[in-house]
C-alpha cells in the first residue's frame, strides 16, 4: 500500500493508562529508542502515589509525556500532540492536555461499560462512539482483543497475555513514528531471558503491533522525526536521580573518598539509593538506616571517619533531620544533603513535584545555622550539581544541601556525559600533625575559613567535637558570650566566603541587561528558557539565568539584577526565592507561581512577559 | 583508609584523661564509670589513635570531653547512628558508645535496638540511673511506676523498660550488667565487652545522687547487696547470699530460690550458661522491685553472648564481591553506560 511520509520537527506523546498497564515502561522504551536515534527530548513521568489504585479508576492513571524531536527541546511540553489512552479513566485524566487536531489512540475494550462506570462515566456517553472527540482523530483499536489474538498459541494465561498490551501499543507508535524496534528487543531479551515463553509472548506481540500498523488501510502516513542538530559529542539518556547518584560516585573517585550512603526510603529519591547500590565495585557503602534520623546521623559518623558522607530524602525526610544538620554545621564536617523535592506540607503530593522546600533549606534549623544550598535545573544537571555539592562540602568542611525536585528526578534528557579526566578535581587533605605550637588546634582556619580534617587513626590529633557551642581554634566547650557571636559570625562568614570559589551567574538566554529578567531556580529551567527563546523571537527584550548556587549567591548577582528595568521569578511554590532576593537586593521582583504539583508550562511564562512588556 | 600496623605504643590511664574539667555533680556515679574506663583501655592492646567514644546528650553523654581518644558529643538518642556510620566505613577502630537510660530507651530507643539486630562490633555502655538528670529530675522510661518526680507530682503512670529483656529481644548479641559501686565488677564486664566480637550492650547502674539518690542502694549498699544480687559466671552454679547460702532453680520454666542450708545443694542449682539464649531471656526477667516478698535476686555479669556475623563485614564483603566480580569500578564506563549515540 502507498503510503505517505510526512517530516516532523518535533511531537509530543503522552502514553496513560491504568498503574498496571504499564505505562512507565512503554514510555520509557520510547524515549530510549528515541535517544538512541539522536533526537532531542524530555520526558514528564506522571504516577500516582498508590502502587495499585483500583483498576480502571481516575485514582489509578498512570502516564508518562515523552517530546522529542529534531531540535532542541527544553521540556516534555505543555500540550501533547498524540495521546494514548488505554481505557476511559486514562482519557478522561488528560483529554485536556491534548491539543486540538491532536490524535488519540484509544484501547477500546478499555471503554467497555465496566471500565466507563469505573471512571465515573455516565451511560450512553462512551467518548469514542457519541461523536464529543470530533475536533480530534480518533484512532480505534481494540488492543486487548489484538494481544490475544496474537498470542492464541503461546500457552500463557489470559492474565499473562494481558499483561502484554503495552507492547502492541508500543510497536504500533514505532511503526507510526518509523523507529526501530532493535532497542527494545534486547530490552526485552535482558529482562526476561530466562523466560522463554514470557520473552516470545512480548516480542510477539510488539511485532504485531507493528505489523498492525503496516497492514491496516487506515492508516495513510507515517511520520519521521530526523536526529536533533545538537553540539558534535558522544549522548547517551539520563535521568535525574540516576545522575545525581552517579554525580556521587564520580565525587567519590575524584576525591579518593570512600562513599558512604545513608537513607530511607522515600518518594521520590529512593531511586539513587537502588542506582548506588549497583555500584558497590566503586567501594560505594548504601545503607538503608532505621529512620531518616539515623539516615543523616549514620552519613555523619561515616564523615567523622573520613569518608564522604551523603543522605537523600524528601521533604518530610529533610525535616526530620534538621536537628542532625545543625550538628554537621557545628560539628564543620562535610556532608551532603540532596533533597529530592515533591508536594508538601506534610505528606502533601508524595509522586508530584514542587520547589517548595527552599525556606526550609534556607531557615529550616534552630539557631543561626547557615548551609550552602545548590539548586539543579535540569536531569543531567544533577549530575554536575551534586558533584559541586560534594567539592563545596570537602572545601568548605560544612554540610551542603542540594535541591533536585520530582520533576527532573524522575526526567530524562540527553546528555553529552563528561569524561572523567575533565571533571574538576576535588582536593582532601586530611591533617597529619600539629597546627600549633606542640598542639593539634581542631578548630583553627585555613584562608577558606576551614578547619581541619582530623580522622581517627591519626596519631597524636586525638580531639573531642560536638554540638555544644565551641571556643575558636580550640574547639573546647565555651558559654563565654562574646565567643559565641564570634562562632556564629565565623560559619556564616566561611558559607559566605564559598562565592569566592563558585562560578558567577551568566544569562542562559539574552543579554545581561534589558527589560525584563525571568531569574529561575531549579527545575524551570526548561519551560523559562522555551518561553525566553520564543518570546526574544518575537521582538521581546528578555532574558534569562537561572540560578544553580543559591547559597551563597554568585558574586554578581546583584549586579544582574540591577542591569534590568524588571526582574520576573517563576516558582512552583508560593514565593520563596522572591523573599530572599527581596530580602538581599531590595528590587521589586516580580512572582510567577504554580503550586498544582506540575511544572510550569512554557505559555504560561510567556504569557507572563508579554503581560509585563506589552 | 590507613590503618596502624606499627606495634601499640603504650600509653597509661594518665594519658587518656583530657585537660578539661570534669563537670559531673560531686558523687556522681559517673566518675567511677570513667576511672574503670580509663583503667581497662590502656591494657586493650588498641592504639590510643584507634579509639572512639560518641555519645548523645544527658549527664553520662559528656563523658567523651573527659576521655583524651577521638569522640563526638552527638544530638539526643542518635549516638547508635552515629556509631553504625562511623563504624560501617572503618571498621578496624575501636567504637564506644556512651548513652544513659533517657537518651537511649526513651528518644534514641529506635536505634538501641536497630543497632543490637544489625549487630555492629562496638561497645555501648547504657548508664541506667532511672532519672533524668540533666534535665533536672524528671522520670525516666526506667523509673519505677509511682516515681514522684517534677513532672510526676502525683507519682508516674508509665511501666518501666527492663532494659536487658528489650535489648536481648532487639536480637542483642552481648548482653551484660554492672554498677558504678563494684570497680572489679565493672572493669571486668568492660574487658569482656571489648573482647566480644559484635554489639556489646552494657548497662550499667549509676547512681543520681542529686536527683535519685540511692536508687541502686539495695544492690550495692553492703548490708543487702549479698541477698539483693545474683553474680553470674558462665559454668558456674547461680548462688547468691550472706553466705552463699541461696540458689537458683528452674522449676519447669519457673526460677525458684532454694535453700542450700536445708536440703539442696549446689549441684542442685542452674548452672550459667551465656549461650543459652531461652535461659538467658529468664536471667533478663529477674526484675522483681526489691520491697515484693519473695522476690528474686537482681542479675550481675554477662547474661548473654552469641556469635553472629557484624554488619561492617557483611557491608565489606559485599564490596568486595563486587569488585571481585566486575573488577575495581571504572568512571567513564559508568558515566558512558550502557548505550550512547554520536552526533557530529
Amino acid at each position: 500500500m502507498e503510503r505517505q511520509n510526512e517530516m516532523l520537527e518535533q511531537v509530543i506523546i503522552k502514553f496513560a493508562g491504568d498503574s498496571g498497564d504499564g505505562m512507565q515502561l512503554t514510555g520509557t522504551q520510547f524515549t530510549n529508542t528515541a535517544a538512541l536515534f539522536g533526537n532531542d527530548l524530555s520526558t514528564f513521568p506522571d504516577f500516582p502515589a498508590e502502587i495499585r489504585a483500583p483498576i480502571g479508576t481516575l485514582a489509578g492513571v498512570s502516564g508518562y509525556q515523552l517530546h522529542f524531536g529534531s531540535v532542541e527541546i527544553f521540556t516534555p511540553g505543555d500540550y501533547c500532540d498524540v495521546l494514548v489512552v488505554m481505557n476511559a479513566a486514562a482519557l478522561k485524566a488528560n483529554l485536556v492536555n491534548l491539543r486540538k487536531g491532536g490524535t488519540i489512540i484509544a484501547n477500546t475494550d478499555g471503554f467497555d461499560p465496566k471500565n466507563l462506570r469505573l471512571a465515573g462515566i455516565p451511560e450512553g456517553k462512551n467518548a469514542l462512539e457519541d461523536g464529543s472527540l470530533s475536533n480530534y482523530r480518533l484512532i480505534k483499536i481494540d488492543v486487548t482483543k489484538m494481544t490475544r489474538a496474537a498470542l492464541t498459541d503461546s500457552g500463557l494465561g489470559v492474565k499473562e497475555i494481558d499483561r502484554a498490551k503495552n507492547m502492541f501499543v508500543l510497536g504500533f507508535l514505532y511503526w507510526m513514528y518509523n523507529r526501530s524496534m532493535d532497542h527494545t528487543e534486547k530490552f526485552l531479551k535482558e529482562k526476561f531471558g530466562k523466560k522463554e515463553d514470557i520473552l516470545a509472548a512480548n516480542l510477539n506481540v510488539l511485532k504485531a503491533g507493528y505489523n498492525f500498523g503496516d497492514i491496516s488501510e487506515e492508516f495513510t502516513t507515517r511520520y519521521s522525526i530526523g536526529p536533533a542538530k545538537l553540539p558534535a559529542g558522544t549522548y547517551r539518556n539520563i535521568m535525574g536521580n540516576q545522575a545525581a547518584a552517579m554525580g556521587l560516585v564520580a565525587a567519590s573517585q575524584k576525591s579518593g573518598l570512600q562513599l558512604f550512603y545513608g537513607t530511607y526510603p522515600i518518594t521520590p529519591a529512593s531511586d539513587i539509593l537502588h542506582e548506588l547500590s549497583k555500584h558497590k565495585n566503586f567501594g560505594v557503602k548504601t545503607y538503608q538506616a532505621e529512620d531518616e534520623i539515623a539516615a543523616i546521623c549514620s552519613a555523619i559518623g561515616a564523615s567523622f571517619g573520613g569518608s564522604l558522607g551523603v543522605t537523600a530524602s524528601s521533604g518530610p525526610g529533610i525535616a526530620l533531620k534538621a536537628e542532625a544538620m545543625g550538628l554537621a554545621i557545628m560539628l564543620e564536617l562535610p556532608l551532603v544533603i540532596i533533597n529530592v523535592q515533591r508536594g508538601g506540607p506534610s505528606t502533601g503530593l508524595p509522586t508530584k513535584t514542587e520547589q517548595s522546600d527552599l525556606m526550609q533549606a534556607f531557615y529550616g534549623r534552630n539557631g543561626e545555622a547557615p548551609m550552602p544550598i545548590l539548586a539543579a535545573a535540569t536531569p543531567s544537571d544533577c549530575f554536575h550539581m551534586v558533584y559541586e555539592a560534594c567539592r563545596i562540602a570537602i572545601a568548605a568542611m560544612t554540610p551542603v544541601m542540594i535541591l533536585t525536585d520530582g520533576y527532573i528526578a524522575n526526567g530524562a534528557e540527553p546528555w553529552q556525559y563528561p569524561k572523567s579526566a575533565d571533571l574538576a578535581p576535588i582536593k582532601v587533605e586530611f591533617a597529619k600533625d600539629f597546627n600549633a605550637e606542640g598542639k593539634f588546634l581542631p578548630y583553627k582556619r585555613d584562608e577558606k575559613l576551614s578547619r581541619p580534617w582530623a580522622i581517627p587513626g591519626t596519631k597524636g590529633l586525638e580531639h573531642r567535637i560536638g554540638g555544644i557551642e565551641k571556643q575558636h581554634e580550640t574547639g573546647n566547650i565555651s558559654y563565654e558570650p562574646e565567643n559565641h557571636e564570634f562562632m556564629v559570625h565565623m560559619r556564616e562568614a566561611k558559607v559566605e566566603k564559598i562565592a569566592d570559589y563558585i562560578p558567577e551567574i551568566v544569562p542562559e538566554v539574552g543579554p545581561a541587561k534589558g527589560k525584563l529578567l525571568i531569574l529561575g531556580w531549579g527545575s524551570t529551567f526548561g519551560s523559562i528558557k522555551s518561553a525566553v527563546l520564543k518570546a526574544r523571537s518575537n521582538g521581546y527584550d528578555v532574558s534569562h539565568a537561572q540560578l544553580r548556587y543559591i547559597k551563597p549567591f554568585p558574586k554578581n548577582l546583584g549586579e544582574l539584577l540591577y542591569a534590568f528595568d524588571q526582574v520576573l521569578i517563576p516558582e512552583m511554590n508560593n514565593g520563596q526565592l522572591i523573599r530572599i532576593i527581596r530580602d538581599k537586593y531590595l528590587i521589586p521582583a516580580k512572582g510567577l507561581n504554580k503550586i498544582q504539583g506540575l511544572p510550569f508550562a512554557a505559555e504560561e511564562i510567556y504569557n507572563k512577559i508579554e503581560e509585563l512588556l506589552k | 583508609m590507613e590503618t596502624n600496623t606499627a606495634p601499640v605504643e603504650k600509653f597509661s590511664s594518665k594519658d587518656l584523661v583530657t585537660d578539661q574539667d570534669v563537670r559531673w555533680c560531686p558523687g556522681c556515679g559517673d566518675y567511677s564509670i570513667l576511672k574503670q574506663a580509663q583503667t581497662v583501655i590502656p591494657d586493650l592492646g588498641i592504639p590510643k589513635e584507634n579509639i572512639v567514644f560518641i555519645s548523645g546528650i544527658g549527664c553520662s553523654s559528656r563523658f567523651p570531653y573527659y576521655m583524651e581518644t577521638y569522640g563526638m558529643h552527638s544530638i539526643h538518642g542518635r549516638a547508635a547512628a552515629f556509631v553504625s556510620g562511623l563504624k560501617a566505613t572503618r571498621p578496624e577502630l575501636s567504637v564506644w558508645m556512651i548513652s544513659g537510660d533517657g537518651d537511649s530507651l526513651s528518644i534514641g530507643g529506635n536505634h538501641t535496638i536497630h543497632i543490637l539486630r544489625r549487630n555492629f562490633d562496638v561497645n555501648i555502655l547504657l548508664f541506667n540511673n532511672e532519672i533524668y538528670g540533666l534535665t533536672k529530675g524528671q522520670y525516666s522510661p526506667t523509673s519505677e511506676t509511682g516515681k514522684v518526680t517534677k513532672s510526676t507530682p502525683m507519682g508516674s503512670i508509665d511501666h518501666p523498660f527492663n532494659p536487658l529483656a528489650l535489648c536481648l529481644g532487639a536480637g542483642g548479641t552481648f548482653i551484660a550488667r554492672s554498677m558504678d559501686r563494684d570497680p572489679k565488677h565493672l572493669q571486668n564486664i568492660l574487658r569482656r565487652a571489648h573482647a566480644h566480637k559484635g554489639t556489646s550492650l552494657v548497662e550499667i547502674y549509676q547512681n543520681c545522687n542529686v536527683f535519685n539518690d540511692l536508687a541502686f542502694e539495695v544492690f550495692t549498699d553492703k548490708s543487702t547487696k549479698k541477698n539483693e544480687t545474683l553474680f553470674m559466671e558462665h559454668g558456674q552454679p547461680l548462688i547468691f547470699g550472706e553466705n552463699s547460702d541461696k540458689g537458683i532453680k528452674l522449676d519447669g520454666f519457673t526460677p525458684i530460690i532454694v535453700d542450700l542450708t536445708n536440703g539442696h545443694s549446689a549441684n542442685d542449682c542452674w548452672i550459667h550458661d551465656e549461650k543459652d539464649r531461652v535461659k538467658s531471656g529468664i536471667l533478663t526477667r529477674f526484675f522483681d522491685n526489691p520491697k515484693t516478698p519473695g522476690h528474686l535476686p537482681r542479675p550481675f555479669g554477662v547474661f548473654f553472648v552469641e556469635d553472629r556475623p557484624c554488619y561492617e563485614d557483611g557491608l565489606q564483603k559485599q564490596v568486595d564481591d563486587m569488585t571481585a566480580k566486575r573488577g575495581a569500578g571504572d568512571l567513564d564506563a559508568l558515566l558512558r553506560g550502557k548505550e550512547t549515540w554520536t552526533v557530529n
